[in-house]
């Protein structure tokens, strides 16, 4: 099997396996010298994988790398740049202490013996941002920097080293539309300038617009490579999130009851001070099940924090029953009637060295029976430990066991028996079957199943959209911090679906 | 395998020690032999050696309380020798009658004690400053502040030009042990709070909490924990327990303010080791500080039976300190022995 001339990476059969899931099965892709190629996929699709073990950062459990035309292989990224093949990481890696110059040169021999000389290195970083249109300041430091300006460093930092073929992870995940418009005339140039780039993304808007060929990943394996010339956005979200056959989980026909949650016009910031949340509105009923679809990290996350409390809404208002919720404290929010089971449910939930038993009271402990004046009431925290053990199935040795020698699927199960306990109005469930086995996976959505049928409201949020499609009533697709639409999930198509978690907006507006 | 892991680690540190007793020409083992025997092998040495214990023990309570809240107080130091000041304060110059005057000491102090540890503790619940450098820093204005008592106004008056206050009177005095120079008061406050602080952190709402924004911050904030009320309700705690020792060395040690160093001979530093040991459980802070009792009262015999400097145990007790630490990495993880296949 010969390659293309023009090809100058090829990965074939390639392979990577971690513990209970194949991140690439099977992979083969042809990137073309001079070319701006773009993976596109959902979260979890396996994109970061394959380009992490072109990088080096993971070796392949099977399959080859073939570099122009010789098979290589790369050890670690090192050696990916020997290859001239550099990253630009979705997270940077940059020390924001130091100067440009010396996070460029970081991990290089530059100068003589244990001196620096930064005059040779200013020179060459000043040829290289004029070459390729990369203005920075080399003495400035990178914290002073904008995040804009530090992706233009990272970059340097990849040119610095002869890099011929750059990888880019999400570049634009962290940029404002302005930053977006300079990278993409940025890449532009590296590419006249005779570069070749790989550029990962989940947004249809991108690859349209900055690539010269799209291949679609979902679920470890290549569906396909186009030209992106032969290709529209439609097809690429169909691509992208497939045509199987959705299982529905068999449930009864959900009549729209009375509002319990109403959010209208939400704003937040997200941890780096960029908008996460841009005016979203929605609202769930009594008995309804309301599924957040979308890309993680397209502010599903700082939803569910100013939800319950966790995160500040610079604008919006959150209303629970008619009473308004917004910005209270975690703990008034809790008493109001919301419980959360979220996403990180070790660093969040539990209490690792605590006992199972103290666990399942963590938010309760200050009532009666639980405590009276300022003891703890043991006795009764005792049975209630022995109610949610058999009532939930957690398997464990004892109630005293600590919560950090429990399975993931017990822990959820310790967190479900704990929120659900109080028979809450509204239920804001992030990732509830986020790495849990199929028995455990399939507990928690009849758990959920059955608060449903019991009146309560749910908002589900999940990275995998099969989950979506199977347990929610309606569907709303949030994208870069907006609600795109939402859709009834019975019958949902998941083209529209894909194109709207790809960032085309519904026709008519959102609800 | 905790209490395996922590013998080792002593261990460790005895033989390191041993080395050094080397370096001075002394056979190590003839050194704890005397050590041990001057402090546990007579009755005057046990009373020595536990009246070492008592701040120790006091201070050690505090700081395990702290510790578990992740509150690093290294300022029991200053603490003690404010609720010291506290208490030369009011026994000497509250003008108060006889039997009210140790109770008002013992308040004063640990309302002294308290408001020196609350500092940091609001330092670090409102501005996010290091507890480890205030609480440190704390322990130098403490310093300085008894030197300038001690130098200045209350410089005592039939001391014949020496550094200290006037002696307290009787009724400011703790009655002793008989035939030895430990007071029993503190003795019994100690393991009574030693107790309390048990329950306290077991049993009761304010425990509960504690140990929760101890073991993980981000749950205390998902479970509505106030961490601001717990943190100062934390060093209140540990601050005041420091300063009830501080009392306890004035009325029932020294009977006057001195010199820090004379005050203090570490118990402040010495009690994190204590309650490190201890694993930050209350009852076994009893055991821990009378372990360290015996290594202070040991220094005196290394001092009078061998010649060599007290402060060669200080060593030691930096040793401990160092591989207790050091050994936490295996705790975390199980050490297991595989038969590597060929």
């Amino acid at each position: 099997m010969s390659t293309a001339p023009s090809a100058v990476i090829a990965l074939r059969g390639i392979v990577k396996r971690f513990p209970g899931v194949v991140a690439n099965d099977g992979i083969d892709l042809e990137i073309r010298r001079g070319e701006i190629h773009c993976l596109l996929g959902e979260n979890g699709a396996g994109k970061t994988t394959l380009m992490r073990i072109l990088y080096g950062l993971y070796q392949p459990d099977a399959g080859e790398i073939v570099l122009d035309g010789r098979p290589v292989r790369i050890s670690s990224p090192r050696a990916a740049l020997a290859h001239r093949i550099g990253m630009v990481h979705q997270h940077f890696r940059l020390v924001a202490t130091l100067s440009v110059e010396e996070n460029i040169i970081l991990g290089l021999d530059e100068g003589t013996g244990p001196f620096l000389n930064l005059a040779r290195t200013r020179k060459k970083i000043e040829r290289l941002a004029t070459e390729y249109g990369l203005a920075v300041d080399p003495k400035a430091k990178v914290w002073q920097l904008s995040v804009g300006q530090q992706q233009r460093v990272e970059i340097l930092k990849a040119l610095y080293r002869d890099a011929q073929i750059l990888i880019m992870d999400e570049p634009t995940s962290v940029l404002t539309p302005q930053e977006v418009e300079q990278l993409f005339s940025t890449l532009r140039n590296l590419v006249d300038a005779g570069l070749t780039i790989v550029f990962i993304t989940h947004k249809l808007d991108e690859v349209m617009r900055v690539s010269d060929r799209v291949t679609v990943l979902r679920q470890g394996r290549v569906v396909d490579t186009l030209p992106t010339s032969a290709t529209d956005k439609a097809s690429l979200a169909r691509l992208m999130v497939g045509r199987e056959v959705v299982f529905r989980l068999d449930k009864a026909r959900h009549e729209p009851g009375k509002r319990v949650l109403e959010v209208s016009d939400l704003h937040a910031l997200s941890d780096r001070g960029l908008p996460a949340l841009r005016g979203v509105s929605l609202s769930i009923g009594v008995g309804e099940i309301l599924g957040i679809a979308g890309v993680s990290g397209n502010g599903q996350k700082e939803l569910v924090e100013v939800l319950t409390g966790l995160r500040r809404a610079t604008r919006g208002k959150v209303l629970l029953a008619g009473s308004e919720i917004t910005n209270r404290s975690p703990r008034q929010i809790a008493e109001a009637g919301v419980a959360h089971v979220p996403e990180e449910r070790i660093q969040m939930g539990t209490v690792p060295n605590l006992s199972l038993r103290e666990n399942l009271i963590l938010k309760r402990y200050r009532y009666p029976p639980f405590s009276r004046s300022i003891f703890l009431n043991r006795r009764a925290s005792m049975e209630n430990a022995r109610r949610a053990i058999a009532l939930y199935q957690i398997a464990a040795p004892s109630d005293a066991t600590p919560a950090k020698l429990l399975s993931g699927g017990n822990i959820q199960r310790l967190v479900l028996a704990r929120e659900l306990s109080g028979d809450p109005r509204l239920i804001v469930a992030a990732h509830p079957t986020y790495g849990l086995d199929v028995g455990a996976t399939e507990q928690v959505r009849q758990i959920l199943l059955k608060e449903r049928e019991r009146g309560a409201a749910i908002l589900l949020t999940s990275e995998d959209l099969e989950e979506i499609l199977a347990v929610s009533d309606r569907i709303l697709v949030m994208f870069s911090g907006e609600v795109m639409g939402t859709l009834e999930a019975e019958g949902a198509d998941l083209g529209e679906i894909g194109l709207l978690m790809a960032g085309t907006r519904q026709k008519g507006g959102t609800t | 395998m905790v209490l395996l892991i922590s013998f080792l680690a002593i261990v460790a540190a005895l033989v390191v020690a041993a080395g050094l007793f080397q370096v001075y020409g002394v056979s190590p083992l003839r050194a704890y032999e005397l050590i041990v025997r001057g402090a546990l092998g007579s009755p005057l040495g046990l009373a020595e050696t536990v009246r070492r214990a008592i701040p120790l023990l006091l201070c050690g309570v505090g700081l395990a309380i702290a510790f578990r809240a992740l509150f690093w107080n290294i300022g029991a130091e200053g603490q003690l020798l404010l609720g010291a000041v506290a208490a030369t304060g009011v026994g000497l110059f509250s003008g108060l009658p006889g039997p009210l005057l140790l109770p008002a000491m013992f308040l004063a102090g640990f309302l002294a004690g308290a408001a020196w540890g609350l500092v940091p503790a609001i330092l670090k619940a409102k501005l996010g400053l290091n507890d480890v450098i205030t609480t440190l820093m704390m322990n130098y204005v403490a310093l300085y502040l008894v030197e300038w008592l001690i130098h200045g106004p209350w410089k005592g008056t039939q001391m014949r030009g020496f550094a200290y206050t006037d002696k307290l009177g009787v009724a400011a005095r703790l009655s002793f042990i008989p035939g030895t120079r430990t007071p029993w008061l503190t003795l019994v406050l100690g393991l009574v709070l030693a107790l309390v602080a048990y329950i306290l952190v077991t049993r009761t709402r304010q425990g509960f909490e504690i140990r929760v924004v101890g073991e993980n911050p981000h749950a205390a904030r998902f479970a509505g924990i106030n961490q601001v009320k717990t943190t100062l309700l934390v060093m209140l705690i540990s601050g005041g327990l420091a300063g009830l020792a501080g009392v306890g060395e004035i009325a029932g040690v020294h009977g006057m303010l001195r010199s820090s160093s004379q005050i203090s001979m570490g118990y402040g530093y010495t009690a994190i080791i204590v309650a490190w040991l201890a694993r930050c459980n209350p009852l076994a802070v009893i055991v821990t500080s009378l372990f360290f009792g015996v290594i202070m009262a040991g220094g005196d015999v290394i001092k009078s039976s061998l010649g060599l400097p007290f402060q060669l145990i200080n060593v030691f007790n930096g040793l401990i300190l160092f591989f207790l630490i050091g050994s936490e990495v295996l705790m975390r993880y199980r050490v297991s022995f595989t038969m590597r296949r060929r």
